[in-house]
C-alpha cells in the first residue's frame, strides 16, 4: 500500500523530473560504474549505502519539486490574477494570522518528514559494524597511498595514468597503475589520513567521501555488492594536481581476491625501494601526469 | 560664546561646501559620492571577476586541457580569485557599501551616515585590498586555495607571498567592513527621523541592519583565523599544522563560523530590496510586516549556528553532524516565511511589472530553487555523496550569487532614477533581464547533474563522460557575460540618454522617504528633519 503509493508519487516525479530536470536515479539498467555522457542522476548504487542515499534522494526529490511548483504556481498565478489590468484598485490587506501560521508550521511538518530517514541514513553510514577487513588509504600530493594491514602490511601506491598511456576501454583521468583490490559483500572499514594537505577519498557508487586530514584518522566503510571497478576522484582542492589523483577501487570475487593478495605481497615486496619514494620520483620526473 | 560657535558654524554649513574635482571624491564624507565609488568599484570588479570566470568555463568547455595547458595551478588561482572578488568586491561592496550607503540615511531621514569620515576609510580600504588581490595573481605561483584558504595548502601549501598578499587584503577588506557596519548599526539606532520608530523602517533598512550585526560578529572571527594563517605561514606557530599539536580542522570551524554569517550578509540586503521593491509596484504595504523582520532576524542568529553543515566529511562526531543537520533545516522556515509573505504582498495588489519587479521574480525563482536544493544539502547523509561536487557549485550559484546578483540588478533599477535622475532604456533594460535569466540557468543548471553524477568542484580537466553538461554550463556563462556587457551598455545610455524623472517616478506605492527628494537628491539631503505619523 505505502510502497505503490510511493512508487505512483515516484513515477508522477519522474514525469515532471523530465522537465524541470531534478535527480533521476538513473532510469537505464547499465551498470554504470563511473559517470555516463549526460548523465542527469547518481551513479548506480554499489553498496547498501549508496542504495539508501538514493532511496532518500528518491524521498526528498518528490517534496522538494512540489515545493518549487506549488510555491512558482502560486506566483505566476497571483502575477497574473492581481496584474493591474486584472485588479486595478490594490486591497490594504497586510495581516492574516491563519495563513502566517499555516506557512511556518506546514514547513516544519515537511521537514520533520525529511528528518527522520536522514538521522537514520546518517547514523547507518557513519561507521561500519563488525568490519571484516580494513584497508587505509593515505592522501599525498597527488596520489594515494594504501595499505591493508591484515594482509602483513600491504602496501602501495595508486598513481594516475597519464592521458599517453591510456589503454582502450579505459577511462581518462581515472584510471590508476595499481587499483584498490577489494572482496565482494565483505564488509571493509577505510581509515583515512593525509600526509601534507587536505584530500578527500571519493567513491561516487558507494557513496562515500570522507577527507583524509593530516593528523588525524578518519573512519568510513562500504560493503560492494557487485564485482567491477569503480572510480572517484579526489574531492577536495589540494593544489595543482587534484584533479589528477583519482581512485579506482576493483571488487572482485573472494577467491580472486585471496589470489590477487598473493601476488601482490610478491609484487610490491619487490618494488625494494619505499612505495612512496618511488611515486615521488615518478612526480619529480613530470612526465607522469600531464 | 555657545550661541555665537553655534552660529559661525551654521553659517559655515549654509554654503554646502561642496568640494569638486579629485576631492570631491578622495576625501568625501558624503553618503552619496561614497555608495557612488561603492558602486563603481562593484561594477568594475564584478567585471573583473566575471572576466575570470569566462577564463575558466572556456578552460572547461571541453574534456582535456583547453588553453592553460599543463598550469593547472592558474586553473586553482582563477577559481579563488573569481570567488573571493565576487563575495568580498562585487555583491558586498554594491549592496552594503553601495545601495546601503546611498539609501538608509535617505530612507530613515538622515542627513548623512552617523561617522562620515569612517564611511570615507570603509570604501578606501577597499582599494589597497583589491590591489594586494589582484596584484596576488601574477606573484609566483598565485593564490590557488580556494576562496575557502582552508589550512594546510593555505600554509605548507603555498609558500610564495601570494598567499600572504591575499590575507593581508582580506584583512583591509574585514576591517572595511567592520568600520561600514558599525557606521550603520550606529545611523539606524540614532538618527532616525522623529516618529520612526524600529517596528516602521523600511524593511530594507532592517536588513541592513541585521546584515551589519552578522559583519561585527563573524568578521573578527575570521580576522583570527587569517591572522593565525598569517603566523603560521611566516612566524612559525603552528595553529593548523598537525605534525606539531595543531589541527587544520579548527581552521574550518573559524572560517565557516565567519562564511556562512557571510552568506547571509550577500542575500540579506536583497530581501529587504525584494520588499520594498514588491510593495511598490503592488501598490501595497508589505504583508506580515513583523513577520518579516523577525523573519530575518532569526535568520541572522540562526546563521550563527549552522557553520559545520559546510563540513560534513571531515570527520566530525555524528552526533555533532546530526546536530548541524537539525539547526540548517530551522532555517527553511523563516526562509519559507519571506518567500510566502512576498507572494501575499502582491496577492490583492495591483502589480504594475516594471524592470525591478522583474529582476525580484527572477529572483524568487532562482532562490526558491537554490533554497530546495539547500534542504537537500542539508542532509548530512545525502551531502556525503553531493559535498564538494558541482551539485553544491550549482546549489550556492542560485541562492547567494544569482539571488544576490539578480536582487543587486533589481535595486539599481529600482534606485537609478532617483540616484541619477535619469531613467534607464525599457528596451535594453528587459533584454539585459532576459539574456542573464536564460544565460545563468543554462550556466549553473545542469551543474546539478554533474555534481549528481560525481563530478568534482576545482578541477582543471574532467572524466569525458562530464563532456557533455560542461559545454552546455560554458554556452551558457558566455550568455551570461554578453547579459553583464549589456548591462555596462544600459549603464552608459542611462547616463548620456535616458529621460529626466521627477522625485517620485513609480507613483504611490513608493511611500519610503527617498521619494520625497529630488531625483537626484541634493548634495546634502532632507534640509528639513522630516516626521512621520
Amino acid at each position: 500500500m505505502t510502497l505503490s503509493k510511493w512508487s505512483r508519487v515516484k513515477s508522477v516525479w519522474l514525469a515532471v523530473a523530465a522537465t524541470a530536470g531534478s535527480l533521476t536515479t538513473g532510469g537505464v539498467a547499465v551498470m554504470a560504474q563511473q559517470a555516463e555522457p549526460w548523465q542527469t542522476g547518481f551513479q548506480k548504487a554499489a553498496t547498501p549505502v549508496m542504495r539508501d542515499v538514493i532511496a532518500f534522494n528518491d524521498l526528498i526529490h518528490p517534496i522538494i519539486t512540489g515545493i518549487l511548483i506549488f510555491v512558482l504556481a502560486l506566483l505566476f498565478y497571483t502575477l497574473y490574477r492581481f496584474s493591474e489590468k486584472r485588479n486595478p484598485e490594490p486591497t490594504k490587506t497586510t495581516h492574516n494570522t491563519l495563513v502566517e501560521v499555516i506557512w511556518t508550521a506546514l514547513p516544519i511538518m515537511i521537514l520533520i518528514v525529511i528528518a527522520i530517514p536522514s538521522f537514520k541514513l546518517l547514523y547507518f553510514q557513519d561507521r561500519a559494524v563488525d568490519p571484516e577487513m580494513t584497508i587505509k588509504a593515505i592522501g599525498n600530493q597527488w596520489y594515494w597511498t594504501y595499505e591493508y594491514p591484515d594482509y602483513d602490511g600491504l602496501t602501495f601506491d595508486a598513481v594516475m595514468i597519464a592521458d599517453e598511456d591510456i589503454e582502450e576501454g579505459q577511462f581518462r583521468l581515472l584510471e590508476t597503475d595499481n587499483r584498490v583490490v577489494v572482496p565482494v559483500d565483505t564488509t571493509i572499514q577505510v581509515l583515512l589520513t593525509a600526509s601534507d594537505v587536505l584530500h578527500s577519498w571519493t567513491v561516487p557508487a558507494f557513496g562515500i567521501k570522507v577527507d583524509a586530514v593530516p593528523g588525524r584518522l578518519n573512519e568510513t566503510w562500504f560493503k560492494a555488492e557487485r564485482e567491477g571497478v569503480y572510480y572517484g576522484q579526489c574531492s577536495e582542492l589540494c593544489g595543482a594536481y587534484h584533479g589528477f589523483m583519482p581512485i579506482t577501487v576493483e571488487v572482485v570475487s573472494k577467491a580472486a581476491f585471496a589470489s590477487w593478495v598473493v601476488k601482490a605481497k610478491e609484487e610490491f615486496a619487490l618494488n625494494g625501494a619505499p612505495p612512496t619514494t618511488v611515486a615521488l620520483a615518478k612526480m619529480a620526473s613530470g612526465k607522469e601526469l600531464k | 560664546m555657545n550661541d555665537q560657535t553655534h552660529e559661525s558654524a551654521v553659517a559655515g554649513h549654509d554654503d554646502h561646501h561642496t568640494p569638486t574635482g579629485w576631492r570631491r571624491w578622495l576625501y568625501s564624507t558624503n553618503h552619496k559620492d561614497i555608495g557612488t565609488m561603492y558602486l563603481v568599484f562593484a561594477i568594475v570588479m564584478g567585471m573583473v571577476g566575471g572576466v575570470l570566470s569566462l577564463m575558466f568555463r572556456l578552460e572547461l568547455q571541453a574534456p582535456g586541457m583547453q588553453y592553460f595547458g599543463d598550469n593547472y595551478q592558474f586553473f586553482n588561482v582563477l577559481i579563488s580569485a573569481h570567488g573571493l572578488i565576487m563575495v568580498f568586491f562585487m555583491v558586498m561592496p554594491a549592496f552594503i557599501g553601495g545601495f546601503g550607503n546611498w539609501m538608509v540615511p535617505l530612507m530613515i531621514g538622515a542627513p548623512d551616515m552617523a561617522f562620515p569620515r569612517m564611511n570615507n576609510i570603509s570604501f578606501w580600504l577597499l582599494i589597497p585590498a583589491a590591489v594586494l588581490w589582484i596584484g596576488s595573481l601574477f606573484v609566483g605561483e598565485g593564490p590557488g586555495i580556494g576562496w575557502t584558504a582552508y589550512a594546510p595548502l593555505s600554509t605548507s601549501g603555498h609558500p610564495g607571498p601570494a598567499v600572504d598578499m591575499i590575507i593581508l587584503g582580506l584583512h583591509l577588506a574585514g576591517a572595511s567592513s567592520i568600520l561600514g557596519a558599525i557606521n550603520f548599526i550606529t545611523t539606524i539606532f540614532n538618527m532616525r527621523a522623529p516618529g520612526m520608530t524600529l517596528h516602521k523602517m523600511p524593511l530594507f533598512v532592517w536588513s541592513m541592519l541585521v546584515t551589519a550585526f552578522l559583519l561585527l560578529l563573524s568578521l573578527p572571527v575570521l580576522a583570527g583565523a587569517i591572522t593565525m594563517l598569517l603566523t603560521d605561514r611566516n612566524f612559525g606557530t603552528a595553529f593548523f599544522d598537525a605534525t606539531q599539536g595543531g589541527d587544520p580542522v579548527l581552521f574550518q570551524h573559524l572560517f565557516w563560523f565567519f562564511g556562512h554569517p557571510e552568506v547571509y550578509v550577500l542575500i540579506l540586503p536583497g530581501f529587504g530590496v525584494a520588499s520594498q521593491i514588491i510593495s511598490t509596484f503592488a501598490r501595497k504595504p508589505v504583508f506580515g510586516y513583523l513577520g518579516m523582520v523577525y523573519a530575518m532576524i532569526s535568520i541572522g542568529v540562526i546563521g550563527f549556528i549552522v557553520w559545520a553543515h559546510h563540513m560534513y566529511t571531515v570527520g566530525m562526531d555524528v552526533d555533532i553532524r546530526a546536530y548541524f543537520v537539525g539547526a540548517t533545516m530551522v532555517i527553511a522556515v523563516p526562509t519559507g516565511i519571506k518567500i510566502f509573505s512576498w507572494i501575499a504582498t502582491m496577492w490583492g495588489g495591483s502589480i504594475r511589472l516594471e524592470i525591478p519587479l522583474i529582476w525580484v521574480i527572477g529572483f524568487i525563482v532562482l532562490f526558491t530553487f537554490g533554497g530546495v536544493t539547500g534542504v537537500l544539502l542539508s542532509n548530512a547523509g545525502i551531502d556525503m555523496a553531493l559535498h564538494d561536487t558541482y551539485y553544491v557549485v550549482g546549489h550556492f550559484h542560485y541562492t547567494m550569487s544569482m539571488g544576490a546578483l539578480f536582487l543587486i540588478f533589481a535595486s539599481f533599477y529600482y534606485w537609478i532614477g532617483k540616484m541619477s535622475g535619469r531613467q534607464y532604456p525599457e528596451g535594453l533594460a528587459k533584454l539585459h533581464f532576459w539574456v542573464t535569466f536564460i544565460g545563468v540557468n543554462i550556466t549553473f543548471f545542469p551543474m546539478h547533474f554533474l555534481g549528481a553524477a560525481g563530478m568534482p568542484r576545482r578541477i582543471p580537466d574532467y572524466p569525458d563522460a562530464f563532456a557533455g553538461w560542461n559545454m552546455v554550463a560554458s554556452v551558457g556563462s558566455y550568455i551570461s557575460f554578453a547579459g553583464a556587457l549589456l548591462f555596462l551598455i544600459v549603464v552608459w545610455k542611462t547616463f548620456t540618454s535616458g529621460a529626466k524623472v521627477g522625485n517620485n517616478q513609480w507613483g504611490e506605492g513608493a511611500n519610503t522617504l527617498e521619494w520625497t527628494l529630488t531625483s537626484p537628491p541634493p548634495f546634502h539631503s532632507h534640509a528639513e528633519i522630516p516626521r512621520i505619523k
